[in-house]
């Protein structure tokens, strides 16, 4: 029953790649993956989606951090909806939803899970 | 059933009103509706036709135009003057010959200017002041003239005066009265304001009474007076009062009153049930009102009584509060206190040169009357005292006695106020239709103004408006929160203010002091922008860079296709042929689309994040700079060639417009900020429409400012005129200084500006007079951005922490392929 060791753990950057309280964009194969970065905060790194359902451009990487109600969100950075970070959900429209990755620090290295 | 045919003769400020009040009433749709105007223009802001010689045009003055009324279903007869009423037959003849057909007939033909019959009167260059013709001619005739003589020194007579002394010509008023503003002032307060006007250079003589007319020898005309005196002038102003126009109704047979006046009822019916006279022309109760706003509610009571209704006219209140020639006059009911038993008191003060009195009732409970010079800041609570007689305080005086242990003078709250006291006279409307339309859900002082067209006149009224709108949304307990987001408990201003106070020169030092949690989209850049206007530190910098909208982070615009546009600053939009090519050059090695835009200058579309350091490092090579069309900063001063091409161009318009542009370039402000500057008042740069627009006059630079294009269209309020460069520039610092201060998130000056307690002159007193005190560490504080200017891009261009912001991908060099151009007219653009 150990699944553990079979879990895809991919190298995406270096930590120094991410911009405290911003965000970056990183290729995963042909799949784009924005990466947030909000250092002293319980949960500090993030991984979603970088692409943006409303406009279809891959942009959300390039979009401001902030927090509704304490719940740290990203806006869209062409026509600002609000994604929590956590589930990717929009705060605007329900039936909207960005993928989350799961996403840690390794040693120096930013890897996400690709399930 | 076939529509009744209205006829409306006259199409000045009250038979426009009458036409906008029908349609208003949803009822107009019932006539057919002829409208005679004589003018050759349709209605038109008399009251604000000295405007005109600001460098207000016709179009600016008119009240309507020929697409609103086709809009409204009218036939207007622009030029065609009313010759013939047959009442017998109900027809109207014109000009032409035409006869029209009328069921209902409405006479708003106003007044024209009285000329005494003095021998000489007909003579070259005597002219009156009533129309833009007549504005026309008197600045034609005053090009060749170095004295001008007003004959009348009234009202109106005051307002001519000041237009041809700003025309440059030695001024005179000569009046037959002892003293000016006979009507409205007493005889101290008479003798003042001659004081203050012949300290600006009008010269005044009263006692005149003008004989003869005849060939001067210095000048033109040469006046005789009664008295022996002569006068010598080159030109000749009469403003010595008006006269109804009731040419037609007496040619009808129609009442007319002894000295003139067509005479109406209570519903302005004249003696004929189906004729309506209403404004100047009018005579109710053996009066003339010569003042906008009675003709107004006679156009109200007409329309009312035409459709059934029951609105009266019932007289108006001639009370009034002007600034002539710069000094302040009011003048409240019975200023002589001509009243039976009526007690006055006055109080003057040489220091302050201004005079006030009060005429109150033998009680001393009402306020009866009151004149003011020189000081009318009691003038909004005196005549709410007045007209709604509300009881006075125990000792009137305090009202105007100054007040010398600190305690203000009493002021009316807007508490104290009944809801039938008129807040705007102009447009009539009261305390109670202000709280109807809170009720109705209007929330702020913009929406009541819209709702119940409160302040829409004169303006004078909008303090007023606020502090009533303010203390009903307070008593409904309407929390008008201005905090600018979740995370600060504080407005844009307050947190300006903190920000200098304290120093603060980061986001997180901010937010760790005075708010809470991470921040969002619309405090962070709102903050950063804040921090850029006082420190102007690299808006890039370790500290700030999670602060802005991805515009600002990257220095370019994103498009829809999540590419960016680049906006290089071509100042006043002057390019040579050299920088031209380069931009050519660069959008060719790049694959961008060119534009020029709307602001005199190119625009770059399609650039990659990756590309933006490439493409910018080839122009800055080429001596471009950044053009913050990302920024809520400065953008573009727009320039016409000005004097050194255009045959017109009364001074360098391109040269000027250069050096604002490099001299605000990377301010940061509240929201973005447009310039222009034309070289004459052909105004080929559209300056009127801009946040600060610039002419040149003969005598040096008219200022405008808080104009706005885009969503809501605002004409720039014109702020001062004939300035020389430096003060034009001192001007400009401390104007925009004080928007940055006090404007609010994303509040362009327009919307600054209409929310400005105290308008224009507050502003002008601000900026001007200093009357804050801090004129000076505004320019101090504008020196500071000036001093510390950098292009953004070329600082960006030498940090290589900064540059490794401009990856698309951190794991991979090169673009996003999912971004698809196809080609359009030889350029690309997005699939
Ligand atoms: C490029 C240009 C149109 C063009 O092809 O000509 C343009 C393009 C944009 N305008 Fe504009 N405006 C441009 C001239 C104008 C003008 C005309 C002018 O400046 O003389 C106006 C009306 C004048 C005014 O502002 O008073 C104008 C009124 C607006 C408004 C409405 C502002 C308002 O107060 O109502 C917006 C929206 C806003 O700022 O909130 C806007 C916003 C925008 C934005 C930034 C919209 C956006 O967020 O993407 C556009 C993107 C520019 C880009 O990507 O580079 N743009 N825009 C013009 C750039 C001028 C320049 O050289 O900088
Ligand atoms: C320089 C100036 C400053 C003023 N300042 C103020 C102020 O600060 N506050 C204030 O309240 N008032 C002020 N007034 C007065 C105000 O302008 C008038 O009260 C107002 O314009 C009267 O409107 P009205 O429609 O009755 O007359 P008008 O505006 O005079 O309109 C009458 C129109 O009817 C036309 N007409 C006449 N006969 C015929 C015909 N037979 N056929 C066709 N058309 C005809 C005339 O040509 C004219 O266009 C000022 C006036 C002037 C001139
Ligand atoms: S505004 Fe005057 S100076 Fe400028 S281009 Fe037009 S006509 Fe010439
Ligand atoms: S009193 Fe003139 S606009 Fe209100």
């Amino acid at each position: 029953m150990n699944t553990a060791t079979k879990l895809d753990w991919k190298t995406l950057c270096s930590q120094n790649d991410l911009v405290p309280f911003s965000g970056v964009a990183a290729k995963l194969d042909e799949a784009q993956i924005a990466l947030f970065y909000l250092p002293g905060e319980e949960e500090s790194l993030f991984a979603v989606c970088n692409h943006d359902p409303v406009s279809s451009a891959n942009v959300i990487a390039r979009g401001l951090i902030g927090d509704v109600n304490g719940e740290p969100v990203v806006a869209s950075p062409l026509y600002k909806q609000h994604y929590a970070l956590k589930s990717g959900l929009c705060l605007e429209d329900e039936s909207l939803q960005l993928r989350t990755f799961p996403v840690r620090i390794n040693g120096d290295h930013v890897e996400v899970l690709n399930a | 059933m076939s529509k009744q045919k209205l006829v409306v003769i006259g199409n000045g400020m009250v038979g426009h009103h009458y036409l906008e009040s029908l349609v208003e009433s949803g009822f107009a749709e019932q006539y057919e509706i002829t409208v005679f105007c004589e003018e050759p223009r349709l209605a038109y802001d008399r009251v604000h036709l000295s405007a005109y010689f600001d460098g207000s045009s016709a179009d600016d003055l008119a009240m309507g135009t020929p697409a609103l009324y086709d809009s409204w279903g009218l036939n207007v007869l622009i030029g065609e003057k009313a010759v013939e009423i047959d009442r017998k037959n109900k027809t109207v003849t014109a000009t032409n010959g035409d006869v029209l057909n009328y069921d209902k007939l409405v006479l708003s033909t106003g007044s024209y200017p009285f000329v005494p019959p003095v021998p000489g009167h007909e003579r070259e260059n005597c002219l009156v002041y009533r129309t833009i013709e007549d504005l026309e001619a008197i600045e034609a005739a005053a090009k060749g003239s170095k004295v001008g003589v007003v004959v009348g020194g009234g009202l109106l007579g005051l307002e001519a005066a000041k237009a041809l002394r700003d025309l440059g010509l030695e001024t005179h008023v000569v009046e037959f009265a002892p003293r000016l503003m006979a009507v409205q002032l007493d005889e101290d307060g008479g003798q003042l304001l001659r004081n203050k006007i012949e300290g600006l250079g009008v010269k005044v003589h009263t006692n005149k009474n003008t004989q003869l007319i005849d060939e001067g020898e210095t000048a033109k005309h040469c006046m005789n007076f009664a008295d022996g005196k002569k006068l010598e002038t080159d030109l000749i102003l009469f403003s010595a009062g008006i006269r109804p126009q009731d040419e037609l109704a007496r040619q009808s047979g129609l009442e007319i009153g002894e000295r003139g006046g067509i005479v109406v009822n209570n519903h302005c019916q004249t003696s004929d049930e189906n004729i309506y006279a209403i404004g100047e022309c009018a005579l109710w109760n053996n009066r003339i009102f010569g003042l906008v706003a009675p003709g107004y509610t006679m156009a109200k009571t007409a329309v009312s009584h035409m459709l059934g209704g029951t609105e009266e006219f019932t007289g108006a209140d001639m009370s009034t509060k002007l600034k002539l020639l710069g000094v302040d006059v009011g003048s409240i009911g019975d200023a002589h206190g001509m009243t039976p038993g009526a007690i006055s008191y006055k109080y003057s003060d040489d220091n302050t040169a201004s005079y006030k009195r009060i005429i109150v009732s033998e009680d001393k409970k009402t306020l009866i009357g009151a004149v003011l010079v020189g000081d009318c800041e009691q003038y909004d609570t005196l005549l709410q005292y007045a007209l709604n007689g509300i009881e006075l305080p125990e000792h009137p005086e305090s009202l105007i006695l100054p007040a010398l242990d600190g305690s203000s003078a009493p002021a009316l709250g807007p508490d104290a106020l009944p809801d039938t006291a008129t807040i705007c006279s102009c447009l009539n409307v009261t305390k109670g239709q202000i709280c109807c339309s809170i009720d109705d859900g209007a929330t702020d002082v913009g929406m009541v103004k819209d709702a119940t067209k409160a302040a829409s006149g004169c303006g004078g009224c909008a303090a007023l408006v606020k502090s009533v709108v303010d203390c009903e949304l307070e008593k409904r307990g309407v929390e008008v929160n201005t905090d600018i987001c979740e995370h600060f408990p504080h407005t844009r201003e307050e947190i300006y203010h903190i920000i200098r106070v304290e120093g603060i020169r980061s986001f997180h030092e901010l937010i760790g002091k005075h708010g809470k949690g991470l921040g969002c989209d619309i405090c962070k850049p709102a903050v950063g922008n804040m921090l850029a206007s006082c420190w102007n530190e690299h808006i890039m910098d370790e500290k700030h860079v999670s602060l802005q909208d991805t515009n600002d982070t990257f220095m370019a615009n994103m498009q829809k296709n999540g590419t960016y546009s680049i906006v290089p600053r071509i100042a006043g939009g002057e390019i040579t042929p050299d920088k031209l090519i380069v931009l050519g050059q660069v959008a060719k090695k790049y694959n961008l689309y060119t534009k020029i835009t709307g602001g005199q200058r190119v625009d770059l579309f399609g650039a990659q994040l990756h590309e933006l350091p490439l493409i910018w490092e080839e122009l800055i090579a080429a001596g471009f700079e950044t053009g913050h069309a990302y920024g809520k900063s400065l953008r573009t001063v727009k320039s016409c060639v000005g004097s050194t091409w255009c045959r017109y161009g009364v001074k360098d318009s391109a040269g000027t417009a250069i050096n604002l542009e490099n001299r605000y370039k990377g301010l940061r402000s509240p929201h973005k900020i447009k310039f222009a500057v034309s070289g004459c008042t052909r105004e080929c740069a559209e300056a009127q429409s801009k946040d600060i627009g610039v002419i040149a006059t003969e005598n040096g630079w008219n200022l405008y400012v808080c104009g706005n294009g885009g969503m809501k269209p605002r004409h720039a309020d014109l702020f001062a005129t004939d300035l020389d460069d430096e003060t034009l520039i001192k001007y400009i610092d401390r104007v925009l200084m004080f928007y940055i201060k006090t404007g609010d998130r994303l509040q362009r000056t327009s919307v600054w500006m209409d929310n400005l307690e105290g308008g224009l002159d507050y502003l002008r007193d601000v900026v001007i007079n200093d009357t804050l005190g801090i004129a000076e560490e505004l320019e101090k504080q504008m020196a500071h951005v000036v001093d510390t200017y950098e292009c953004e891009w070329k600082a960006t261009l030498n940090d290589e922490e900064k540059l490794k912001r401009f990856r698309t991908f951190v794991n991979e060099d090169g673009g996003d392929p999912q971004i698809v151009n196809i080609i359009e007219r030889d350029q690309i653009r997005p699939a």
